[in-house]
């Protein structure tokens, strides 16, 4: 099955259930119009939020540039002594 | 503690584009990290005009032409191509793709090879979004698109793996074959589909930490077309996967 039909298939279902819930009046009237919009809007903040702890819990890592270069002049030594040419850029 | 003996042979395509200095690097590393394992490296050029290809018959002189071939082509072809040309000349029967730009370390190649023998994954694919990953030299900016994009890809594709652009991947040869001919998208969100394909057909996927230093020689070739491509991938990927 596409992965949009796996979409689709959860939000009729979800659609389902918000139907049924305007119909049985368990829930206020004007409470269940208003859980789509409930719905999108916390969707939205959930993405949000994700983006957020994802950008502050960014692993970097600055030592490895540091590493890097050491791994840049090893090289360059090695293949100079060796006859590639790896003149300046 | 005695390494059970590795029979299996890796061919490393690296697709390269004006790639002089950096191709040269990566050839030394790579020999430096992983000597006792049977590879080769197929360097796909397509058509540089920096001299690369001078230079990687440099390297075969050095490393020899059995270790390091070049399998050129004319003009830039895009890069679901060189992996599919590389793989035609590919006698391993694992693949591993990285970038030449040495912002994917082979350092992390035992890692990869250790984490594919230990649980004989079909694919294992580097992270640099977990502990133990990393990126450096991105801006705030960079890591916000691409943590949004992340954040965003997962929420719709539910792809089961956390980097998903990540280029840096180990795979069996037999499985790249199956997996390259489905996929049709370009630059990265080949990447992606590449992955979300193999996850969907089921493939055993394994993750390695890996660290990113953003490209040290050269400039990027990162623009901002990008994100208008990204998004209609994804939507793509949405009704084709």
């Amino acid at each position: 099955m596409k992965h949009i039909a796996k979409i689709m298939a959860f939000l009729m279902a979800v659609t389902a259930v918000w139907i049924s819930l305007l119909q049985t009046k368990m829930i206020p009237q004007s409470h269940t119009w208003l859980l789509p919009l409930y719905f999108i809007v916390s969707l939205g903040c959930y993405g949000l939020l994700m983006v957020g702890v994802g950008l502050m819990q960014f692993p970097t890592c600055p030592q490895e540039a540091v590493l890097l270069q050491q791994d840049v002049i090893e090289a360059k030594q090695f293949l100079k002594h060796n006859g590639v040419d790896v003149g300046t850029d | 503690m005695a390494e059970q003996q590795n029979k299996n042979r890796y061919s490393i395509i690296v697709p390269t584009y004006n790639e002089r200095l950096n191709i040269a690097l990566l050839v030394f590393l790579v020999f430096k990290h992983i000597p006792d394992v049977d590879f080769e490296i197929i360097i796909v050029d397509d058509g540089s005009p920096d001299g690369t290809q001078d230079i990687v018959k440099q390297l075969q002189q050095v490393y020899g032409d059995d270790r390091i071939l070049l399998r050129a082509r004319p003009k830039k072809l895009g890069l679901g191509t060189a992996y599919s040309h590389g793989l035609k000349h590919a006698s391993g029967n694992f693949v591993v793709i990285m970038d030449a730009d040495l912002s994917h370390h082979p350092k992390y190649l035992p890692h990869f090879i250790k984490k594919q023998v230990e649980t004989g994954a079909d694919i294992v694919t580097g992270t640099r979004y977990v502990k133990g990953g990393g990126v450096h030299g991105w801006t705030l900016m960079r890591k916000l698109t691409s943590r949004g994009a992340n954040v965003l890809a997962h929420t719709l594709l539910w792809p089961g793996v956390s980097d998903l652009t990540g280029s840096f991947r180990l795979y069996k040869k037999s499985v790249l074959e199956d997996i390259i001919s489905s996929c049709v998208s370009k630059g990265y969100v080949f990447q992606m589909e590449m992955i979300v394909r193999a996850s969907r057909k089921g493939y055993h996927i394994e993750e390695v930490p890996i660290t990113f230093v953003d490209r040290v020689y050269g400039s990027s070739k990162l623009g901002g077309s990008e994100i208008v491509e990204y998004l209609k991938g994804l939507v793509y990927l949405l009704f084709t996967t």
